[in-house]
């Protein structure tokens, strides 16, 4: 296997909270073009770690490299105007807004000329031609109309607009917290479809998740998170849902072979 | 690593049975509503309908009740002049609703700001241009001071503008020693104040400049709400907190900026009022604060944030107006025009509810 810079690689990290160590000298790495799963059971510290990655937590130690350089984000907003998208469990979409409105929500594109230099008028044609063109992409465009409001979407149209909009706008990766945890079945089904497509466009992907077969399903490798810190990563190919389940809850040893350094 | 070609399913595959069946998930089934749920959509896409159509409504019945007097051009011209300090209120006001807060002190912002203009104009001899620039600023920073308490005190919304509704009223006592500024004075001293009740004649109707006034206040706040991010980022901020700060919005500074944005249109509403009643009274506009609510409110702007347009409260303010002067001209007595707002106020939440039920 030859050597390839990761996308992003953790080294070391801890944060703590008072007597708590949330994260307790980590590794992470994220290789190009895969799909990572993080499992890990509840309190592991599965958030703690993708939020130092992504911004939203500053670690006390440890480094942080995005394609080999060094960086400390400060806030997520950082993160993401370096290309880092984030996909929260909750969408963070405005429900009474339109769908385009919510994909270009706090990076409006302005119109040309006075219009916009003096009176800061907003593009809204501009802006609903690429949320049509980002949506038709990804197959998503059986929405009657891309100014209806998001509220008036079901459930997984509502988590294809925010995979959508993450899609869009990501240039290194994409963190996705529970994609499917509040679909049906038949959604998560779409939902992981999407998850491979964005894959195949060469965006990288972390998907935290509890669902097992999701994770066999889609992921390239699997990152097992226990007690703050990274116990080992797996291929699925080579261990069953149950073994994972298994390290995950410490009841199986990793074998020597998958051990974190 | 493996490779990604053939990850493993053995064992795991246990929703292969699925391929059977419907994958149509994300398209839509044709709409086959009745014809409530038809308007409740419509409604729902278009919130200012409801007082377009009230308005339109209570116009034609108070002009058969009332007769043709009402539609006269000079009526209407009356009315409109009549709401336009309670409609400028309800412009900030609407600002501030649809972020999902409530302003109690807009009209004590208003009534200081004017009694500050009138001190330093009429009786400290500041140019009145300047005493308007200063009620300006003062309107602005006493919006602040309502941000401020709201976004880094962290205190509700009512309570914040509860209490600086007494603080603004107790400081306008004070500066204006609870003693109005008489018309004569202003006239005598500095008659710019006055400049918003100067009226012009079209086609039979006397129009004040204080009536442009407030539809321009409306018309430029409509454009930043619709027209620009900050405005996306206002309705955003009062539809979801937690996501317009997960998708990158700074929602406290949008807010602090709102309540700055209606504190500087109150001031404006400020100087039109002195036009508009002719005099600098601190007993002035006591029940602005809740006429301009009730405005919002009727106008069909939701308090729980997030929907209306802000055209909606200027619609409300003129149904208002439409149903004082209609009452009056048919000779009801002034308890049931304000018993009949009451109606509304409530009738007007109802909808609103029945509009938020909405699902697809």
């Amino acid at each position: 296997m030859s050597e390839v810079t990761p996308v992003v690689q953790g080294r070391n990290l801890v944060k703590r909270y008072g007597h708590v160590t949330a994260i307790d000298n980590s590794d992470f790495e994220l290789r190009p073009g895969e799909i990572l799963a993080v499992i890990g059971d509840n309190g592991a510290g599965k958030s703690s770690i993708v939020k130092a990655i992504c911004g939203a937590t500053i670690p006390d130690e440890g480094e942080i490299l995005i394609e080999g350089k060094p960086v400390s984000f400060k806030s997520p907003i950082e993160a993401r105007d370096m290309g880092i998208e984030m996909v929260y469990q909750t969408l963070a979409l405005s429900p009474a807004l339109s769908i385009a409105d919510n994909m270009f929500m706090g990076r409006e594109i302005r119109r040309k000329g006075w219009m916009g230099e003096w009176l800061h008028m907003l593009d809204k044609k501009e802006m609903e031609r690429f949320a049509r063109d980002k949506l038709t992409e990804l197959g998503l465009m059986t929405v009657q109309s891309i100014t209806q409001p998001v509220e008036t979407l079901s459930g997984g149209q509502r988590q294809g607009v925010a995979v959508a909009r993450a899609a869009a706008f990501a240039t290194k990766f994409i963190i996705m917290d529970e994609p499917t945890a509040a679909l049906g079945v038949k959604e998560s089904r779409r939902v992981l479809e999407l998850i491979l497509d964005v894959k195949s466009r060469g965006i990288p992907i972390i998907l935290i998740s509890h669902n097992m077969p999701h994770v066999f399903e889609v992921a390239d490798r699997i990152h097992i998170h226990r007690l703050g810190k990274r116990l080992c990563t797996i291929s699925p190919g080579d261990f069953t849902m149950s073994d994972a389940v298994a390290m995950m809850t410490g009841a199986l040893e990793p074998p020597e072979s998958v051990r974190a350094a | 690593m493996s490779d990604t070609s053939g990850p493993a399913r053995k064992g795991q595959d246990f929703e292969h049975s699925l391929d059977k069946s419907d994958k149509t998930v994300a398209a839509f089934k044709a709409r086959h509503d009745t014809f409530g749920a038809k308007v409740q959509h419509l409604l729902h896409n278009n919130p200012t309908l409801v007082p377009v159509i009230v308005l339109a409504v209570s116009l034609a019945v108070f002009g058969v009740i009332a007769g043709g007097r009402f539609f006269s051009a000079f009526n209407l011209s009356l009315i409109i002049q009549q709401v336009s300090i309670i409609g400028m209120l309800a412009a900030a006001q609407s600002l501030i609703i649809i972020t999902a807060g409530i302003d109690l002190s807009v009209a004590a912002i208003m009534v200081l700001m004017s009694v500050i203009m009138g001190n330093l104009a009429v009786f400290m001899g500041v140019p009145s241009g300047i005493a308007i620039l200063v009620g300006f600023v003062g309107g602005a920073a006493a919006g602040f001071f309502n941000g401020f308490l709201i976004t880094k005190i962290k205190l509700p919304p009512f309570i914040s503008t509860l209490g600086t509704w007494s603080i603004y009223y107790a400081l306008l006592l004070w500066l204006s020693g609870a003693q109005s500024i008489r018309g004569a004075d202003i006239d005598a001293n500095a008659p710019f104040l006055k400049f918003f009740g100067r009226t012009f004649e079209l086609v039979g109707a006397r129009i004040t400049l204080g009536s442009v006034l407030m539809v321009l206040i409306f018309v430029v706040l409509w454009y930043m709400l619709n027209h620009t991010a900050w405005g996306r980022h206002v309705y955003a901020v009062g539809d979801d907190k937690e996501a317009a700060e997960l998708a990158g919005i700074r929602t406290d500074r949008v807010l602090l900026s709102v309540y700055v944005v209606a504190g500087l249109v109150c001031a404006i509403a400020g100087w039109a009022s002195i036009g508009r009643v002719g005099s600098i009274s601190p007993q002035s506009f006591y029940e602005g604060n809740l006429q301009s609510i009730t405005a919002v409110v009727i106008g069909g702007i939701s308090l729980f944030g997030g929907r209306g347009s802000i055209m909606g409260a200027l619609f409300g303010a003129l149904i208002v107006g439409v149903f004082q002067s209609g009452l009056r001209m048919a000779g009801v007595d002034v308890l049931w025009q304000v018993f009949a707002i009451g109606w509304l106020i409530i009738i007007a939440v109802a909808v609103d509810q029945w509009i938020r039920r909405v699902s697809a």
